[in-house]
């Protein structure tokens, strides 16, 4: 009786503890080798045949198809500079540069990776549609009501996370957070 | 009570080994992951133009909306692809998934140089089995090799503002994939 009791009590320890970090890892997206950048995350391996088991999972889960790393690299931002979950509610300022690339988009998702609905039918932008300083650098406010300038409009949703994605870009798997990669700081300007 | 402690400590190393095999299992039981999705609507071994995402609906999540896409599933049970995609104005990329959505490869346009893309797909057995003098006639075609027998082909053209989507979807639309033993369809 104590050792079917013993092993019973082991056997539940074990799917506790194996499904719950499984659980865990699928749903907080942990991944090896990632590369942050101020409020941006990559994981430039995802895009490539080595990715780790863990992104597997996690694809799978999703049921996205990554972005290939021949083809860009994608960097995900949750929350703003100071680590609060971005709010739709709130005005939102991204403002700075992005890393070389021919191309980028940003893209506003629910946490669903479902687009948002609002009233001009707008969901991101593309680099070529940015009205930019006279530096080369942008400022993009990203807010529930119509703003001057580049406004990307967040449909009041609660929680949204941004994608940016750069296309044909020599950020890759060698590369380190520094200088040569910059990407823009997400603040929050005004929160009712 | 050291007894249970050390029926604790032996729950939790087998609980490490449960973690391990479901994260590894999981991509292979998947019923909802981007080629199951895929493979309830798209037929095989053409080129099959997906919707654009909208809020109501998408084909699958975190859809680059600026993008025009297309996919290719392709099952190289029966031979080797051909796959031709004509590049729009702006970038056109294609990228390459195995049947558990691992990117194994992608080029763009500016890395295949040309006005359209061409690749040979196969398996690493195929392209072994290729004869030599045919690899030579070949060499300016880019070969491909797939680790597993089907998977997806992802083709991508970006419409840098939304006016210009509708060029960016005519060019995908010309894109083929056909077996590679097929006479070319005429058009």
């Amino acid at each position: 009786m104590r050792l079917l009791l013993g092993s019973l009590f082991a056997l539940v320890v074990a799917a506790v503890v194996g499904l719950g970090a499984t659980y865990l890892a699928l749903t907080r997206g942990a991944a090896f080798g990632p590369l942050t950048i101020g409020s941006w995350t990559a994981w430039p391996k995802t895009g490539t045949a080595d990715a780790d088991p863990y992104v597997r999972a996690s694809i799978a889960r999703i049921g996205r198809l990554p972005t290939a790393l021949g083809d860009g690299v994608a960097f995900t931002a949750s929350a703003d500079d100071n680590g609060r979950p971005l709010d739709g509610r709130c005005d939102v300022v991204l403002a700075g540069v992005t890393p070389a690339a021919r191309f980028w988009t940003l893209t506003l998702y629910n946490a669903d990776g479902e687009l948002v609905a609002n009233s001009i039918k707008r969901s991101g932008f593309t680099s070529q549609e940015i009205v930019r300083h006279a530096d080369g650098s942008f400022e993009i406010v990203v807010a529930p009501r119509a703003n001057p300038s580049n406004w990307l409009p967040t449909g009041g949703v609660e929680r949204y996370v941004l994608l940016l994605r750069l296309y044909d870009t020599a950020v890759g798997v060698s590369t380190k957070a520094g200088r040569e990669v910059p990407m823009p700081s997400v603040n929050v300007r005004s929160c009712p | 009570m050291i007894r249970w402690l050390l029926l604790a400590l032996g729950g939790a190393l087998l609980g490490g080994i449960v973690h391990l095999a479901t994260i590894i299992i999981l991509p292979h039981t998947a019923t909802q992951d981007a080629y199951a999705r895929l493979a309830r609507s798209v037929p095989v071994n053409t080129v099959a133009p997906l919707p654009e995402p909208t809020a109501e609906s998408a084909p699958m999540p975190f859809m680059d909306p600026a993008f025009a896409s297309a996919v290719c599933r392709y099952d190289l049970s029966q031979g080797p692809l051909k796959l031709s995609v004509p590049v729009s104005l702006a970038y056109t990329s294609v990228s390459f998934y195995t049947r558990y959505d691992v990117a194994y490869y992608a080029i763009n346009d500016r890395a295949a140089g040309r006005r359209v893309i061409e690749l040979d797909l196969m398996t690493v057995e195929q392209h072994s089995q290729m004869p030599e003098d045919e690899e030579i006639t070949a060499a300016d075609r880019l070969i491909v090799e797939s680790p597993t027998l089907t998977g997806l082909i992802a083709i991508r053209a970006l419409a840098p503002e939304p006016g210009l989507m509708p060029m960016a979807k005519s060019a995908i639309a010309n894109a083929r994939c056909v077996r590679a033993d097929e006479p070319k369809p005429s058009r």
